[in-house]
């Protein structure tokens, strides 16, 4: 095990070199730049702008100065928000969309895995229809029209709850946010554990436990939820660095000043170093997590070793 | 896996007290999701622990007042404004920012030598009065001595020489540095190019309280321009304090009606009542907060659930049902700013003439403001919208012909220049993506099908890219806006001349050329301008299409918007909110 996490480590450095090489890359090869206004500034004043931010200098210094600075934790001012640094931008955002991220996660796999053994143990029956057609329409439901449909109806029609805002991440305030980000990933970890579990539930080992007489709901949760759960969690592993890292379309809707937006927001902007901030934050995560999801497999099946 | 295999597992989870899930995964999960739970749940110190709606602050002090002092109308308890405004600002250093979203925020932190009173013509405000001498070539603006900064100390001549220098100053690197040259302030070109010291710009605090400006050229209209934020005063002592770090909530010292209170990068920006303002004791609204919602649709819904007093702007897919549901929330203010499509005129078939005025006639503009855009805008035919203060505004005879006239003699010319049905005029029109935009090039492209038989194609570039393509010239015809830095007609004609920035379609004219430049030494430039407008409505380098309109939904509770101001400064101290 230890040794794993050593190469793993080893691994994750040429990676997110790698990552930021090609970013960076991308991101300069788009047209335009930070600066390219509607109105287009005289060019001594641009020289002096692109001279501050260090965009006069060759693209290969550019590439140095930066990589030089991200190995010292500093992913250099934003472009965009001129008064912020981007490591400041990360740290006033990314705790938001965690929050709602781990409480979205937390019903993504009591509600996902729960529906999905239901309809798995009930197949071909009420039960697994209602769920399989509920989720169905979950996985097709983008949250593009989930989250405005939420704010219309919760916030516009009933009143109950605010239609946007964070105030602290206050219950009314995070609950829509969470729905809209959650719906779609249930409905998928359903889908995707209901099969398992049913290919896990003709198993010889569950005829087996069957033939010696235990208690079916021993069986479910005690033999076969652990084998099914193991492609789960190979969803989950990816998936929960997509949900702690919000959306966009949170953000927008929501107004809840996630880190979702810095994503899109940070390549219409051009603001480079942003977008290279967030990227390498994803990176970074999901690096993380699917070394952790490796070491759950081990936990999950026995015979899985490093 | 084995029988046996199976058995070990069993037992050790025989052992466990039961997890949600019933297995050791859930478990895992468990801990790994409370530990986030614990890591995010702590709230980052910049919060101001805002613990109701936004719109009902509770941290918020009850209103000063009961009844407002001259209508005698009752007065919210609160006085808590919130404001939709479209996006985040670049920057709250007003001489960084660069865009309206960041204007609306900085006037109300912020006051320069003059404000925009509430019919768009310039007000005394920081300077009590102002005088030229020197046939208009120095200017003296006379400051009121009550002016305190939010720290307490005084704001002086001197703050407005530090802020002017900072504008054009290479290592400040503002957007606007031109806007001080444009204002013909000496040696603002020299300095922004390098070749002098900030300290030589053509700026001195003759006093305290007496600041003088010596111009390169007579600017005649240069109090106007003192409106903008690039010229207002800067506070030094926070500056070299905190460095680039001073827009910060609690490091900002400002000078204007509030202080920065707040700031949530995508959520809100909250501004507080700033007691040592002069004019505090006219403030009613307590604390005004900023939402930078991107989204029209979210923020109109927003504004539907109660949460906002005023939307930035509104959906244009939704004016026609809005006008019908909430008449008397929709306010339509004339903009200074003009909608149009842009020629270049060094690529064929747009350095005819001929096929630049068939193009320009055949667009029916009735049409446009009526069914389009539906937002009150007026169809332009000229440059300068009628609004710009002092302007002598005329329009080109064809303005006046019927449209089924403008189409027959757009026809004539195009047949002229040699296109007719078998030689049909083809080209592409280029917009950036937007769902305005684009309904707009649909019609206007099916207006020259129709009438002129040409084989238009319509394209859109995403907004950079589309930016960087017009720069670099490469388009025939493309979406062109233009909205006035300052009320005064050469902000919108100076777009044209040869050496302009912005006139990428590349057309020149050197007595056009010439207009604008006598304009900028004359007493009264008008005579230039109606002659600059002349040349346009003959040489056709831009279309027209309208002078556009602010829309905004205002809630009936806020009363004082300027919906009159066609340079659409809203200021919050002029408003105020009474009780349902």
């Amino acid at each position: 095990m230890f040794s794993f996490i050593i190469r793993r480590l080893a691994v994750a450095v040429p990676t997110i070199l790698a990552l930021i090489t090609v970013s960076f890359v991308l991101m300069h090869a788009a047209p335009g730049g930070p600066f390219t206004n509607e109105r287009n500034v005289p060019e001594a004043v641009m020289e002096n702008i692109e001279a501050k931010y260090n965009l006069d200098k060759p693209l290969w210094q550019q590439y140095l100065i930066y990589v030089g600075n991200v190995a010292q934790g500093d992913l250099g001012p934003s472009f965009r928000y001129k008064d912020f640094t981007v490591n400041e931008l990360i740290e006033s955002s990314f705790p938001r969309s965690a929050y709602i991220g781990a409480w979205s996660f937390l019903f993504v796999v009591v509600f996902g895995v729960g529906l999905g053994v239901v309809a798995a143990l009930k197949q071909n029956r009420w039960p697994d229809y209602t769920v399989m057609t509920a989720a169905m329409t979950g996985v097709v439901f983008p949250n593009f029209v989930m989250a405005p449909l939420l704010v219309l109806l919760f916030a516009v029609t009933l009143r109950w709850l605010p239609a946007g805002g964070w105030e602290g991440g206050q219950v009314e305030y995070i609950v829509l946010p969470i729905i809209a980000m959650a719906t779609s990933y249930i409905a998928q970890v359903a889908r995707i554990t209901r099969s398992s579990m049913i290919e896990t539930l003709r198993s010889p080992f569950i005829r087996t436990a069957r033939a010696k007489g235990i208690p079916r709901h021993k069986i479910v949760l005690r033999h076969a939820l652990k084998p099914a759960l193991i492609p789960v969690v190979s969803y989950l592993g990816p998936a929960f660095v997509g949900i702690i890292t919000g959306s966009v379309i949170i953000d927008q809707v929501f107004s809840t000043g996630g880190i979702g937006q810095h994503f899109v927001n940070g390549a219409i902007n051009r603001d480079y170093s942003l977008i290279l901030g967030v990227t390498i934050l994803v990176g970074v995560l999901t690096i993380v997590f699917n070394a952790a999801v490796d070491i759950l497999y081990t936990w999950l099946d026995p015979r899985v070793r490093y | 896996m084995t029988a046996t295999n199976l058995q070990i597992t069993t037992g050790i989870i025989r052992q466990t007290t039961t997890p949600p899930l019933g297995s050791k995964t859930g478990a895992a999960w468990a801990v790994l999701l409370s530990l986030f739970l614990i890591a995010c749940s702590d709230d980052y110190p910049e919060d101001d622990g805002g613990r109701a709606p936004a719109g009902a602050d509770v941290n918020a002090p009850k209103s000063r007042l009961l009844e407002h002092p001259e209508t005698g109308e009752r007065l919210a308890e609160r006085q808590v404004l919130v404001r939709g405004n479209a996006s985040e600002p670049a920057s709250l250093d007003p001489q960084l920012v660069q865009d309206s979203v960041g204007g609306a925020i900085v006037v109300d932190l912020f006051e320069g030598l003059t404000r925009s009173g509430p019919r768009g013509d310039t007000e005394p405000a920081m300077a009590t009065s102002w005088a030229s001498s020197n046939n208009n070539l120095t200017w003296t603006f006379q400051l009121r001595e009550d002016g305190r900064w939010s720290d307490g100390s005084r704001v002086t001549a001197q703050d407005f020489v530090y802020g002017w220098r900072r504008a054009v100053d290479p290592e400040v690197g503002s957007n606007y540095a031109y806007y001080i040259e444009s204002a013909g302030v000496a040696n603002a070109g020299e300095i922004i190019a390098g070749e002098k010291t900030p300290d030589t710009l053509g700026v001195r605090a003759v006093d305290d309280f007496t600041f003088e400006v010596t111009l390169d050229e007579p600017i005649t209209y240069l109090p106007d321009m003192t409106v903008h934020y690039t010229m207002f005063p800067a506070p030094r002592q926070a500056i070299e304090a905190h460095g680039e770090d001073w827009t910060r909530p609690g490091k900002m010292v400002s000078n204007g009606a509030y202080t920065l209170n707040a700031w949530h990068i995508g959520e809100k920006l909250v501004a507080a009542r700033n007691p040592r303002y002069w004019g505090d004791d006219s403030t009613i609204i307590d604390r005004v907060v900023y939402l930078p919602i991107e989204s029209s649709s979210a923020e109109l819904q927003r504004y539907a659930s109660g949460e906002l007093h005023m939307t930035s702007t509104v959906p244009v897919s939704q004016m026609a049902r809005l006008k019908k549901e909430r008449p008397k929330e929709l306010v339509m203010v004339p903009s200074m700013a003009t909608y149009m499509y842009a020629f270049n005129v060094n690529r064929p078939p747009f350095d005819d003439v001929r096929v630049r005025r068939a193009l320009t006639y055949a667009i029916d503009r009735n049409i446009i403001v009526s069914y389009i855009t539906r937002g009150n805008q007026m169809p332009a035919f000229t440059l300068t919208p009628p609004y710009v203060s002092g302007f002598d505004f005329r329009q080109p005879e064809y303005a006046t012909w019927s449209q089924t006239r403008r189409d027959e003699e757009a026809r004539e010319a195009l047949e002229e220049a040699g296109y007719n049905e078998d030689n049909p005029l083809e080209f592409e029109l280029l917009y950036n993506t937007d769902e305005s935009h684009k309904a707009l090039a649909i019609v206007v492209s099916q207006m020259w099908k129709e009438k002129l038989g040409a084989k238009v194609t319509i394209s859109n570039l995403e907004w950079k890219t589309f930016l960087s393509e017009k720069q670099a010239g490469n388009y025939g015809i493309a979406r062109f806006g233009w909205k006035g830095d300052y009320n005064e007609a050469s902000t919108f004609l100076t777009l044209l001349t040869s050496d302009s920035g912005n006139n990428d379609g590349g057309w020149s004219n050197e007595t056009y050329d010439q207009l604008l430049l006598d304009a900028r030494s004359s007493d009264d430039p008008n005579p230039y301008y109606v002659r600059a407008e002349e040349i346009l409505w003959q040489a056709f380098p831009v279309v027209p299409v309208y002078f556009n309109t602010t829309v905004a939904l205002v809630s009936p509770s806020l009363k004082g918007y300027p919906e009159k101001n066609p340079r659409n400064i809203v200021y919050s101290k002029d408003m105020y909110i009474t009780a349902d």
